[in-house]
């Protein structure tokens, strides 16, 4: 049933595919992350956005991330523009993990209290300065935890990466299984992965969470 | 956003699709793709039902069960919660005949996404049973109700009511995640799209309906659970305010 010799054989195989899911998840989760951000503050500093953001939002929230995919693939093309499917995949996941941040970064700046912009205009801080010193750093940190299980959760999502043929873990992992007729270990071993993984970065996100909790007295 | 907010947009997306679907460049993709969507919609069903059971039993399991049954609890929750959704897919459909066991697309399918909602099911029902009241148990137990009947009449009833909004959000990641069963050969509205684009490579007119399909489905699913909400939590204040 399981071949160890096998297992060990196709490993390092599988080590060089998940350098690419890694990839993909990092490149993702920046675009994700900065989307999530410019989208949060359009809201507030653009009062009449707040609405069709909110549309699209729900809009990308409300279908798949595999149609997605497959739209931002097939359909640059049709504009005169080809994309490699690695660029294409990481687009859609940054796209739609950007509808999920913008609502965590919208959660934290709501968190800001009234009295801390009211006060930034009292001393003559510039909007920019104000993002930048004084609501950023208050608003950034509590949502970290949720930023980084959101990172987590793009990460589980790149296997659908491999339904536009990049050569990532479970691309590579189904190459091998039709080469060799063993599916077995190679899928088996990619759940592994995802497993290790998960759990890892689960108790580094709550040690984030542990350190930041620590307040500065006031 | 409102119920009323989320009613208009239904009602808006059905009328695109509607008044698509009359344009001759829309109109010969429209009966495929709401045969897929049909398919899409019982998978959905089907794996909302085992989820449900699966999160509840885990969620009692974990809380509730001998050290044999919380451990077992614990091992389903990390594994269908630490590894992706196609994977888990993928082992299903591939891997098992391997041991000779051979299971039908469509049930691996449900069996799949139920088995993986579940588990983050299981975390949203354990929330809400360790949040019923305390005083709650003490009353059931000053009436001395056994264990099983203080879990069945006082405390799955009120949790069931705190279930209801993150059960919402776990339905519409299970629409949403029902698109991958098109990797494992079934024909849902995502393999149709996908198929039809292959074949007529009209990407934007096929996607555009796909797409207002999934968002009509899920403002169902997020429309049908606010009510049920609503319903469920009446007269709710006058027990929780006390």
């Amino acid at each position: 049933m399981w071949d160890w010799a096998f297992a060990f054989e196709i490993l390092p195989i599988l080590a060089h595919a998940a350098i690419i899911s890694i990839e993909a998840t990092l490149v993702g989760f920046v675009l994700a992350a900065g989307l999530g951000l410019v989208l949060a503050l359009a809201r507030i500093a653009f009062p009449w956005t707040a609405w069709p953001i909110s549309v699209l939002v729900e809009l990308i929230r409300s279908t798949p991330l595999l149609i997605q995919i497959f739209f931002l693939y097939f359909v640059f093309p049709s504009f005169g523009i080809t994309l490699d499917a690695f660029t294409a995949g990481v687009l859609a996941l940054g796209i739609h993990y950007a509808a999920y941040c913008s609502e965590v970064y919208r959660a934290g700046f709501d968190n800001i209290h009234r009295g801390q912009w009211e006060a930034s205009i009292a001393l003559n801080l510039s909007a920019w300065t104000t993002f930048r010193d004084i609501i950023i750093p208050q608003a950034i940190p509590p949502i970290v935890p949720a930023l980084g299980n959101y990172l987590v959760a793009l990460f589980k999502e790149t296997p659908l990466l491999s339904a536009i043929a990049v050569l990532e873990l479970m691309q590579t992992a189904k190459i091998i299984g039709s080469e060799t007729f063993r599916y077995t270990e190679p899928i088996t071993l990619v759940g592994l992965f995802f497993l290790a993984m998960s759990l890892v970065s689960a108790s580094l996100i709550r040690a984030a969470e542990r350190y930041l909790n620590r307040r500065p007295a006031r | 956003m409102g119920i009323r907010t989320l009613i208009v947009m239904l009602v808006a997306s059905v009328v695109i699709i509607a008044i698509l679907a009359t344009q001759e460049t829309y109109r010969i993709f429209v009966p495929g793709l709401l045969e897929g969507a049909l398919l899409t919609a019982k998978i959905t069903v089907l794996g909302a039902l085992l989820a449900v059971a699966m999160g509840v039993l885990a969620a009692l399991g974990k809380l509730y069960g001998p050290a044999p049954v919380r451990w077992l609890a614990n091992i389903y929750i990390e594994i269908f919660r630490g590894t992706s959704a196609l994977v888990q897919l993928f082992w299903l459909f591939f891997v098992l005949p391997q041991f000779g066991i051979n299971l039908e697309a469509f049930t691996v399918a449900v069996l799949a996404l139920g088995l993986n909602i579940g588990a983050y099911g299981a975390e949203c029902a354990r929330g809400a049973i360790t949040s019923v009241a305390r005083g709650q148990w003490e009353a059931a137990t000053a009436l001395n109700m056994t264990r099983f009947q203080m879990l069945r009449r006082i405390i799955l009833p009120q949790a069931f009511i705190a279930m209801i909004p993150p059960w919402g959000n776990l339905f519409i990641e299970l629409l949403k995640s029902t698109a991958l069963v098109s990797l494992i050969t079934l024909s849902d509205l995502a393999f149709k799209a996908q198929q039809m684009n292959q074949t007529t490579m009209k990407t934007i007119p096929i996607f555009t309906l796909v797409l207002l399909i999934y968002l009509a489905m899920s403002l169902v699913i997020t429309i049908a659970m606010r009510y049920l909400e609503q319903r469920a939590s009446r007269g709710l204040a006058r027990g929780r305010t006390v």
